[in-house]
């Protein structure tokens, strides 16, 4: 290492305006929250009393219960569904043979490439035929069609690592492809279905397009990034702190998980990027 | 070429000493793959040749929606945008990042874990969120203009996201500030793969902060690089969310983004068959972009 003075204080420069750069935008809208309704903040004065009047507010005119609620249950749905394909799928492409496996293997993962911006269109008029138009499946089952790609992929490597003595031992024991998966596998594999079904948490909770034109109507089937974005367009010129409110209350679940596992996302995010 | 391996699970029964079985395995991902994946582009395909109103018979047209596309001005401006968008989304959190990431390798610093998760935030959060978080702080009383205010620059401070002159480029900053936190944590994990010989080695040569970035830096960073490429220019060319909720396009038209056609044509022009040729395009963008990606990884893999 080289502990040049100059450099030091160069590189803790940077990395404290970066780092001021990346939080202050969030914190400016956390102030604008917490200040009183209607007052007049600049932005970088600590706010002289705080009170979550403005939370209450959002809550109550954006309808934001139902939407939280709605965007809990699609994800929760979407995570649960793509997390055990997943492990399904991975487990095959990671310890069985079987004809056309690495066609069916690229073919999946290029899945990875293809933009829903390019499906809407199709899946729109689809559901709308079906009548699936402003329901949560609407969203739910493209949401496992995109997922189970990246899972697929994600899995297949967790299973090729673990893959190991053990297995060898069960195979021997007469153990069948199942139990294999169910008893030896599964709870080696934990971490890395924690990991993914974090990931994939972030993903579901995120999306605005799909659930923006497959639930255009449906007030009580409405995700938290749609509400928001129906909120804080009504009120354009309206109290920004109850905006900032509703926009912290969307925000919150994916920050708390965010808290909790943080290691694990940014770990998750650079591994399964390093992979593709 | 290595060895064929041994099925690791099962005999070697039927089909030559393949598992059927591992189609039953394979199954539920493939379908719900195939039924909103597949079977959907395939559709789009099929719409991009028509024009259709979504609701009426549709009328066969050839390549006309695709000649639309790259000949309307309107739809020529929204690409011509998304390729602007890169700069800000791929290139410019790109270059800081190896900039930072080059001089970091050169000190020992207190508190990465913290600077790391700090700089990834803007990375998870809604972009619905991040949009509604930076139309404050560009608003025209928004923290921004304050600040510039504060230091007696109040000449430069305006509504930016309603100018014409920036409101692109403010659209473009929040895909900035957006980016850096991934890029930056992908290289971070790319540099501590490097060994500390080869610093040791090109410092032993004399090589200053420089030289021992092009030489060692970048060079082992390459694979990190592509990955970085390839999904901060996805993130460009598919900018939606913030877009919408922030200017929707404007002021004027100097903010439009190709999805926001995409999305126009099934609830507002009724031009669906147009819509469906957008999307093609942009998934053609998104290929062209990640084949030559690859390649470059390819030849600079064979090189090394």
């Amino acid at each position: 290492m080289i502990e040049s003075r100059v450099e030091k204080r160069t590189i803790y420069v940077v990395m404290v305006g970066a780092s001021f750069i990346a939080i202050y935008p969030l914190l400016s809208i956390v102030l604008l929250a917490l200040n009183e309704p209607g007052k007049r903040i600049s932005g970088f004065t600590i706010p002289e009393s705080i009170t979550l009047e403005n939370f209450f507010t959002a809550w109550e005119r954006g309808g934001f219960s139902q939407a939280l609620r709605s965007s809990a249950i699609i994800a929760v749905t979407v995570v649960a569904a793509s997390v055990a394909f997943s492990v399904l799928a991975g487990y095959a492409f990671a310890t069985m043979r079987f004809p056309f496996k690495n066609t069916l293997f690229v073919v999946l993962v290029a899945g990875l490439m293809l933009p829903y911006e390019a499906l809407i269109i199709p899946l729109f008029f689809g559901f709308r035929d079906l009548g699936l138009i402003d329901t949560r499946w609407a969203t739910i089952l493209p949401q496992i069609g995109f997922s189970v790609s990246f899972g697929t992929f994600w899995m297949r490597a967790t299973f090729e690592s673990l893959v190991g003595s053990t297995v060898e031992a069960a195979r021997l024991d007469g153990a069948n492809s199942w139990d294999i998966l169910a008893k030896v596998l599964l709870p080696l594999a934990r971490p890395a279905m924690l990991s993914l079904a974090a990931l994939l948490f972030l993903f579901t909770w995120n999306d605005f397009l799909l659930a923006l034109v497959l639930i255009p109507q449906n007030e009580s089937a409405q995700t938290a990034p749609l509400a928001l974005s129906f909120f804080a367009g009504q009120r354009r010129g309206g109290d920004p702190s109850v905006i900032a409110a509703a926009a912290l209350l969307v925000a919150l679940p994916v920050l708390v998980m965010y808290v909790i596992l943080q290691r694990r996302f940014i770990r998750g995010i650079a591994v399964g990027a390093e992979k593709g | 070429m290595p060895k064929a391996r041994r099925p690791l699970l099962g005999g070697r029964r039927a089909f030559g000493g393949s598992q059927p079985i591992a189609f039953l395995y394979l199954l539920p991902a493939f379908a719900f793959f195939i039924a909103f994946g597949v079977i959907p582009l395939g559709q789009a395909a099929f719409l991009s040749f028509y024009e259709w109103n979504g609701i009426t018979d549709r009328a066969f047209v050839g390549f006309d929606n695709y000649l639309t596309v790259f000949t309307d001005p309107k739809i020529r401006e929204a690409l011509w945008h998304s390729v602007i968008l890169i700069v800000f989304y791929a290139f410019l959190p790109i270059s800081v990042a190896l900039v930072v990431v080059g001089l970091m390798v050169r000190v020992r610093i207190r508190g990465q874990a913290v600077y790391r998760a700090i700089l990834f935030l803007p990375t998870i959060l809604p972009l619905t969120v991040v949009a509604v978080t930076w139309r404050w702080i560009y608003a025209p009383d928004g923290p921004l203009n304050r600040a510039l205010d504060a230091v007696g620059l109040d000449g430069i401070s305006r509504a930016w996201l309603g100018d014409f002159t920036f409101a692109l480029p403010a659209l473009g900053f929040v895909g900035t500030w957006v980016t850096f936190g991934l890029v930056f944590v992908l290289f971070m994990a790319g540099v501590q793969k490097i060994s500390t010989e080869q610093y040791e080695a090109a410092r032993i040569d004399g090589a200053g902060v420089v030289r021992e970035f092009f030489a060692v830096t970048l060079p082992s960073l390459r694979r990190e690089i592509t990955v970085a490429l390839v999904l901060t220019i996805t993130a460009a060319l598919r900018n939606f969310d913030v877009v919408f909720v922030t200017t929707r396009g404007g002021p004027g038209t100097n903010t439009e983004v190709p999805s926001m056609f995409i999305f126009r044509s099934v609830f507002q022009t009724r031009t669906v068959g147009l819509g469906a040729a957008i999307g093609v395009v942009l998934m053609l963008e998104l290929l062209i972009v990640n084949m030559a990606v690859l390649w470059y990884r390819r030849r600079g893999e064979v090189e090394s």
